[in-house]
């Protein structure tokens, strides 16, 4: 197939940078993205298939968990080798164009867009918290019977201290999770949180309470990942995954994007006094 | 299905073990939504919520965020 029936992929927006790609961005289908300049901005694209990425094939493939799977993890790989070079705006998932005009297009219509988003993002990286809870007590509370030897109250009393440890367990999470949250924001810009996720899907052990993302200033990371590497108490367990692009901030941006003619809404982000020295 | 934390200094960010779920939060809910010149947006597709139904979206239901349903909290 030549390359002109191929749709584009766009990965990414960025502003135009010194260097190329690093190797190893292979892109989807193995298809090594290239970058499309127009303006002030760089769309990162790559060519894809039609039969996988038309509309119709599409939302079919889409519903096909092995090769979103394959596309997720290409389409982070390329984002992941940009930000080595460059801090992208990373694009939804599945942005195709029908062409190279169609991509200029994209460039031109969302200018505006894409330079506050680029600016409110440049130096910051996005940092996962989950938080676990893992009730110790919840195994011991299992109504083993009664141990021969031991009376009925015997029991019942051991399943009521079982009971109230438990309970212990889920009151120390969510305090745990309040309190987080409050410190980590003190060095974070924005913060989000995404649907607490299935132990069947990511196989992780306990119960997650708290899957957030913090957009954090590079120069504040460290200190951040130590908070966060210090946060685990017995029964919560704390992890942290990251650096992230900023993926779960990049919509964001339109929503605090000020209306045409208004002036700059100066309390749309938290203040970031390190800025100045940026 | 712990991921390795790379710090300020990435590492070469191809050999990143990440975790599928991790990843699909962030890619079929984050980044900028943008209409191309195929009318498909991926936030239009039930998609991934028909196909994974089971999977994700029957974890909200279980274990409700103790922040409230999923979405932003501004700092």
């Amino acid at each position: 197939m030549s390359t002109t029936d191929r749709l584009r992929y766009v990965y990414a927006v960025t502003r135009p940078f010194e260097g190329v790609l690093p190797e190893g961005a292979h892109g989807i289908g193995g298809e090594p993205p290239r970058l499309l300049r127009h303006g002030d901005l760089v769309a990162v694209v790559g060519a894809v298939p039609p039969e996988d990425f038309d509309e119709a094939p599409l939302r079919a493939r889409l519903e096909d968990l092995d090769w979103l799977a394959d596309t997720a993890r290409a389409h982070d790989a390329v984002i992941a080798a940009i930000s080595t070079v460059t801090c992208p705006l990373p694009l939804r998932l599945a942005t195709v164009c029908r062409d190279d005009s169609g991509v200029r297009r994209l460039l031109e219509d969302g200018h505006d867009r894409f330079v506050r988003a680029l600016e409110r993002l440049d130096g910051r990286v996005e940092w996962g918290v989950k938080v676990y809870a893992e009730p110790q007590a919840a195994e011991e509370a299992e109504p083993e019977a009664p141990a021969s030897g031991t009376t009925g109250r015997d029991y019942l009393r051991r399943r009521l201290h079982a009971r109230r440890s438990r309970d212990g367990d889920w009151q120390r999470a969510d305090a745990l999770c309040r309190r987080l949250h409050a410190e980590l924001s003190r060095y974070a810009e924005a913060g989000t949180v995404h649907r607490p996720q299935d132990a069947r899907l990511s196989g992780a052990p306990g119960v997650n309470v708290l899957n957030a993302a913090y957009l954090v200033d590079r120069t504040r990371s460290e200190r951040f990942v130590e908070l966060v590497e210090a946060a685990s108490e017995p029964g919560v367990r704390v992890e942290l995954t990251g650096p992230w692009a900023p993926y779960s901030f990049a919509g964001i941006a339109d929503e605090d994007a000020p209306a045409p003619g208004e002036a700059p809404a100066a309390t749309a982000d938290a203040p970031a006094p390190q800025e100045a020295g940026r | 299905m712990t991921v390795p934390v790379t710090r300020a200094a990435p590492e070469p960010l191809a050999e990143r073990r990440i975790a599928l779920v991790d990843l699909l939060d962030r890619l079929l809910a984050g980044g900028v939504v943008l209409s191309g010149d195929l009318t498909l947006r991926i936030a239009d597709v039930d998609l991934v919520r028909v196909d994974l139904k089971a999977l994700i979206s029957s974890v909200s239901e279980d274990v409700p965020s103790p922040w409230g349903p999923a979405g932003e909290v501004r700092l």
